[in-house]
């Protein structure tokens, strides 16, 4: 199963690599992993990904915490929250396949950021699954190239959810 | 650098970092160090030189690591090993990596090149932290002058707290010639850093409760209770609850093996009797130790009727390996006083019958009859000579096992091995860093000949500082476990497992140290005497049956109660 691990660390040379340097060492893998700094010009955010049953995920979790620059760690799983990707896709379009392709820009609310005669390049965000999603429809057009940062997430702070903030894009 | 204005207007005290390493350690309470010079490293030690600090050189830095190691396994103190950047930094892995796989608190100093050459590949220059990274608790490398001190005492309080371990700082040789200013001692902030001490009120509630309705407990003790100074309430509560207790090799020494409640050691060579008594038992109380593959055998049939208790400090050691019925996480030495209150007296009669008719018929045992001298009997005579009260140390192999079955540790910190990693060469240095903090104890080194093979150019750091060091090799020409597991499990094809060996009195009285050879039975006793009385470094050179083997033996892959060599003296 897939689970996504969020952690609070130290904004310091060397975290990534005991990160990293820890899940080579255990055997684990990274799905995905995404770093970026936090309003707290101390600490970063990591996003992790890994696949695993709960007792592997659980010794990860462990195994992150014990980290001594690792100040948080957190797994969402059962949790109500929002994760992300975001996808930058660059789809082979001629001239004659542009309105097929923006329709399914439009359907998908992503974004054109680049076009050209043969060509346009598009911004996708959204669930993992929608961004897969994504890709497939692309497919058939032919992919020239993408690139997508991994998964982030944040639990959400209220269990109520109104139209406006539904997570619609599910 | 305090700036100009700064100088003239209330001219802040600077001093160079070199000093600042240096008073800080003193500060820590480091009487002693185990450091090896390099270009790199020269600015801190011209300091040391007008410092209070003692410092032993070794000869090679892997020795100096292991030294600094069982200065702290024998003390509880934080032990203190120091090399030049390069070769030198690469040569305490192995150190470091014993340290790591043994909770044991080290900090280790490395020196590095200057910051702008670090990554241009310049002379005796290596990528420290990279390398040793995954076997240090915690490593870093300081990159600001004015993080030394907080970096060097963060370094301290994480190495000797919670679930201890080598803590490496590789210090650039521009951050020791820098001038810093001094600055008052700031408390710790480690965000990252916390220890539960207390164990969870409900787990240590419902823990209480399955050991007061337990028939047949057992208490699995591991290196933790050692290291966390929690023998004492150890004894308290297997007293109270009346639970009989086994311990791991690291784990030797936290409950006295006189009392008539040890079950000695369990596992691959542990005893029948442990064995046994782990593969029937209704609940197991594993306490500080960590389910380690030599200690379960077969993990999926380990303890197969048990409730499983863990109690350990470090919460990723809990349903590491094994699933766990009630953890508790805390400092062994609380959580065994607080179940020692809840605990309730129980008789257990039949448990205690059962235990005792399984040590009746399968006692530890070798042959005494032959006319060979038997390793086993070497160690028994030592044991029996030092009254148990030597501080023992070993290499790794056939004689650390016989050494964990025949010697009985009445106190902690009293058996220095290397278990986790089993590194071969650890006997020699370890007995002189046991010996350096321990000056008048009696530290009896008992090793094998190619683990002492390994780092017996140490013998030169014992004789250098006078340390009286007893070394006895139990010498059987060979590297004795890995023979007997090709004569168990690869048809008895020796491959590449004998050596020629050179003569070892002979080196140890090159060296300036007493050397001694004994090949026959019956001078054992007077030899073992006069070693005991020696002043000087000592080596004496058994020579053993070449084909002895130890028993029991649980066969990797096996479960602990499937043992081979139980009937071997019935046959014979």
């Amino acid at each position: 199963m897939k689970h996504i691990l969020s952690a609070l660390v130290l904004n310091k040379p060397g975290v990534l690599a005991h990160v990293a340097g820890m899940f080579a060492a255990r055997a684990f893998n990274i799905d995905s992993l995404a770093v970026g700094r936090t309003d707290d010009p101390t600490l970063s955010r990591m996003t992790i990904v890994v696949v695993g049953d709960d007792r592997v995920v659980e010794q990860v979790r462990k195994q992150l915490a014990k980290l001594v620059s690792i100040v948080k760690v957190q797994d969402f799983a059962g949790q109500d929250m929002v994760a992300r990707d975001l996808m930058l896709i660059s789809i082979a379009c001629p001239a004659e396949k542009r309105p097929e392709i923006l329709a399914l820009v439009e359907m998908f609310q992503a974004k054109v950021v680049d076009i050209g005669s043969k060509f346009v390049m598009v911004e996708v965000s959204g669930p993992e699954n929608k961004v897969e999603a994504f890709i497939e429809a692309c497919r058939q057009y032919g992919i020239k190239n993408m690139v997508r940062t991994g998964t982030v997430a944040m639990a959400r702070q209220t269990q109520a959810r109104t139209e406006g903030i539904a997570d619609n894009s599910k | 650098m305090a700036s100009k204005k700064q100088t003239q207007s209330t001219a802040v005290e600077t001093k160079t970092g070199s000093q600042v390493l240096v008073d800080t350690l003193v500060e820590q309470g480091v009487d002693t160090l185990f450091g090896y010079l390099g270009g790199v490293v020269l600015p801190f030690f011209d300091k040391l030189y007008d410092s209070p600090i003692r410092v032993v050189i070794p000869r090679h830095e892997q020795g100096g690591c292991h030294m600094a190691d069982a200065y702290a396994r024998s003390t509880g103190k934080v032990g203190v090993v120091v090399a030049t950047s390069g070769p030198g930094a690469t040569n305490l892995t192995t150190g470091l990596a014993t340290a790591m796989m043994d909770s044991v608190p080290l900090v280790a100093l490395t020196c590095q090149v200057r910051t702008d050459l670090i990554g241009n590949d310049a002379f005796q220059a290596a990528d420290t932290a990279g390398i040793t990274r995954p076997i240090t608790k915690h490593n870093v490398i300081v990159k600001d002058p004015n993080d030394l001190a907080r970096t060097i005492r963060e370094a301290f309080y994480i190495a000797a707290t919670g679930r201890p371990g080598p803590v490496l700082v590789d210090i650039p040789v521009d951050m020791q010639i820098a001038q810093i200013p001094v600055t008052p001692a700031a408390p710790i902030e480690l965000p990252g850093y916390r220890i539960r001490d207390r164990g969870h009120a409900r787990q240590i509630a419902s823990a209480a409760e399955a050991i007061n309705a337990s028939q047949r407990p057992v208490l699995y003790v591991g290196g933790g209770v050692i290291s966390g100074n929690a023998s004492e309430a150890l004894r308290l509560f297997a007293k109270k609850a009346n639970i009989p207790v086994t311990m791991t090799l690291l784990g030797l020494g936290a409950y006295d093996q006189n009392e008539p409640g040890s079950l000695d050691m369990l596992g691959m060579h542990g005893t029948a009797y442990a064995n046994f008594a782990v593969q029937e038992c209704d609940l197991l109380i594993s306490v500080g130790a960590r389910f380690d593959d030599r200690v379960t055998g077969k993990i999926q049939t380990f303890a197969p009727h048990a409730k499983i208790i863990h109690i350990d400090l470090d919460p990723a050691s809990i349903a590491k390996n094994i699933a766990v019925d009630i953890p508790v996480v805390g400092n062994a030495k609380q959580v065994l006083a607080d179940l020692a209150e809840k605990a309730e007296h129980r008789p257990r009669k039949e448990w205690f019958d059962r235990i005792a008719d399984w040590k009746k018929r399968h006692p530890l045992r070798y042959d005494t009859k032959t006319d060979t001298i038997k390793p086993q009997y070497v160690i028994e005579e030592i044991w029996r000579q030092t009254k148990g009260r030597a501080i023992i140390v070993t290499g790794v192999g056939q004689h650390q096992m016989w050494t964990a079955q025949f010697y009985k540790f009445n106190k902690p910190r009293q058996f220095i091995t290397s278990g986790g990693l089993g590194t071969m060469g650890f006997g020699l240095p370890a007995a002189i860093g046991a010996q350096v903090a321990n000056p008048d104890a009696l530290v009896v080194d008992i090793d094998g000949d190619s683990s002492f093979n390994m780092t017996l150019t140490e013998i030169s750091t014992a004789v250098m500082y006078n340390l009286p060091v007893k070394v006895c090799i139990l010498n059987n020409g060979c590297m004795g476990m890995v023979r007997q597991w090709q004569e168990l499990f690869y048809g008895r094809r020796y491959s590449c497992s004998s050596l020629e060996n050179p003569d070892f009195a002979r080196i140890a009285e090159a060296f300036g140290a007493v050397g001694v050879r004994a090949d026959k039975k019956q001078e054992v006793p007077e030899v073992i005497t006069a070693m005991l009385a020696e002043k000087r470094p000592c080596v004496v050179d058994f020579h053993v049956d070449p084909e002895e083997n130890v028993w029991p033996m649980v066969p990797a892959g096996k479960s602990l109660h499937e043992m081979d060599g139980l009937d071997i003296f019935e046959m014979a």
